[in-house]
């Protein structure tokens, strides 16, 4: 027992105080905001304590879910995590086989590839939102004019001004962020091909294409699966891009992480916090397999 | 791996640390014919035509006069060139650029030792369970602070930490702790387990191991982990939009005042502030790229 102490009682001491930070920051508040979310705290009075909040279970989720506002900010999820997904995956696979073998310049290529993932939301919302700007005709900006410019005028649209459709717009600033970064994680993959393999399907007579199909691209099946967990939490996240590019009040873009604030602004934190558990279930529905298998990895 | 070659000595136990490096040599494979070459250029400068026609855009509006913003000329290279963007966004930003410094310096110290630590234990001197522990502290990496946010307003309430700058630091460690220690387990993983045992043999205790042996081979990993909690403290919007204001949060915030607050956004402005607010992180990725690579791979990618 003494001899158990003596041996991991320095290493737990010395990350006790993070352990204790995680678990109360992360967890106790996980399960002290599902409490919020399932009480009638809807007012400014209740949120600072001046009257009090009773339990309503999961009325707040049920009126949420049944709300044509809150589906609509569902479907736009969808429809911008669609987009961004497959847009991300393509680019930045494409990408990765153009740099995969040896060609002069090729690092110059790819710090350049990678360099958005060093911005801010923020800052490049400034400039998407002009891209982006919807008018059209004589006063078009924006990617509109380039494409009057270039004898494409059929192409000019409204991008994210348009209720349906819209949110798939601010998918691309999203796609023109992250694809470096889908890139990188499809390189290592790449690099992480055995080159005894590459020999042997050469030896074999294969093509350059029959190799690239048969023999490299199965061995990247990890690193796809990989990034498309990475991608699509950090799309049912997204929250700076769509604030800079848009507005909180604009229905055209409107997301639960964006109904969440708004919920938040008008003081109204049952709804803000049942919107928080739903992106948490989504979420965890795509993490929790994934950090299992990577546990299981560890451990095996 | 053995695509260490360009990488600097002390820089080779990262492993993954230059996963970008172009192979040694020639890969196997079909020569590539002139056309085929010809073609992978044309592509590649297409992805660079993508990604650069922002940056044109931020460059030259930000150079252009009022009366030079016309839809017309939107594409256009500036008739003049002005400076009065920048000092105005200079003026406008300003302050928010130094309270920015003085959030992301110490919580990228404090959140950097605290990763080390906890990397060290839990890759170097494990207690039963350390593995599940670490699984716990990493999901924190995916969590949608939305999901904790409304207590989280309670809680800093309660501590009576003021808003602004101070109550982002506090979050900034906290949250940054996942990533921290990931990078530094993964990398406490790829050094030779014989250096801490020699350590331990010779009777030293876990804090003189750690002290004299492990902090010292730990360097590059600072530099790792610190590029990344950096960059990602200087560019977070979230935590500033739900702990501070315009007037007392972080660069992140003033801009999007700056660019959203009026009716009419002034783009020359805008497009300045937005320049001079990545400056930093910029000038840092083109600098240290390779590790800011490297704390990108370990951030989804297992050791």
């Amino acid at each position: 027992m003494r001899s158990r102490v003596r041996r991991y009682g320095p290493p737990l001491l010395l990350i006790s105080p993070s352990l204790v930070l995680v678990g109360v920051f992360v967890y106790v508040l996980i399960a002290r905001n599902l409490w919020t979310s399932m009480t009638d705290n809807h007012t400014a009075a209740q949120a600072n304590g001046r009257k009090d909040v009773s339990f309503v279970f999961l009325e707040n989720y049920v009126a949420l879910f049944k709300s044509p506002q809150f589906q609509h900010s569902l479907w736009n999820l969808v429809l911008f995590t669609a987009v961004f997904l497959v847009g991300a995956m393509i680019v930045g696979f494409v990408w990765a086989w153009l740099l995969e073998r040896p060609l002069p310049g090729g690092r110059i290529f790819q710090t350049v590839y990678l360099f958005p993932m060093a911005i801010s939301f923020v800052a490049s919302g400034v400039v998407w939102r002009w891209l982006l700007n919807s008018n059209q005709g004589d006063s078009a900006t924006g990617l509109n004019r380039l494409f009057q410019m270039v004898g494409l005028d059929v192409l000019e649209n409204p991008w994210w001004n348009q209720v349906t459709f819209g949110i798939a717009a601010i998918a691309i600033p999203a796609i023109w962020q992250l694809s470096g970064y889908v890139m990188a994680l499809f390189l290592a993959g790449f690099r992480g091909v055995p080159d005894d393999l590459r020999e042997a399907a050469r030896m074999d007579g294969a093509s350059s294409l029959q190799m690239y199909r048969h023999v490299i691209f199965p061995q990247l099946t990890p690193v796809l699966m990989s990034a498309i967990v990475i991608i699509a939490h950090m799309s049912l996240k997204s929250f700076d891009l769509i604030m800079s590019i848009s507005k909180p009040a604009n229905y055209q873009t409107k997301v639960p992480a964006v109904d969440m604030y708004v919920f938040k602004s008008s003081f109204d934190y049952a709804n803000a916090a049942a919107v928080g558990t739903v992106l948490l279930a989504f979420i965890a529905i795509l993490i929790v397999p994934y950090l299992i298998q990577q546990h299981r990895e560890r451990t095996r | 791996m053995s695509t260490t070659t360009s990488a600097p000595p002390s820089a080779a136990p990262l492993g993954e640390s230059s996963p970008l490096a172009s192979r040694g040599r020639g890969a196997p494979g079909t020569r590539p014919t002139p056309v085929g070459r010809t073609l992978r250029y044309l592509a590649i400068l297409l992805g660079v035509l993508f990604v650069l026609i922002p940056v044109y855009v931020l460059v030259i509006t930000s150079f252009k006069t009022g009366g030079d913003a016309s839809p017309a000329r939107a594409w256009a290279l500036p008739h003049t060139w002005t400076l009065e963007n920048w000092q105005r966004a200079w003026t406008a930003l300003a302050p928010a650029l130094g309270r920015t410094l003085s959030l992301v310096i110490p919580s990228t110290i404090i959140s950097s030792v605290l990763g080390c630590l906890n990397g060290f234990v839990l890759s170097r001197w494990r207690f039963p369970g350390a593995d599940i522990v670490f699984t716990l502290i990493l999901f924190g990496m995916f969590l949608p602070y939305q999901a904790v946010m409304i207590p989280l307003l309670q809680l800093v309430l309660a501590t009576e930490i003021p808003n602004g700058i101070p109550s982002l630091i506090l979050l900034h460690v906290v949250f940054g702790i996942p990533i921290t220690t990931l990078i530094f387990r993964n990398y406490f993983e790829t050094i030779p387990h014989e250096l801490i045992e020699a350590a331990t043999v010779d009777g030293a205790g876990m804090l003189r191991t750690f002290s004299s042996v492990a902090l010292p081979i730990a360097i590059p990993g600072f530099v790792v982990v610190g590029i990344w909690q950096f960059t990602s403290a200087w560019n977070d919007f979230l935590f500033a939009v739900f702990f501070s204001t315009p007037r007392n949060g972080p660069v992140t915030l003033a801009l999007n005042n700056l660019a959203n607050g009026a009716l009419l956004t002034d783009y020359g402005v805008s497009m300045a502030g937005a320049l001079l607010a990545s400056l930093p992180t910029l000038v840092v990725y083109v600098l240290l790229s390779r590790y800011f690579i490297a704390g990108l791979m370990s951030g989804s990618v297992k050791g």
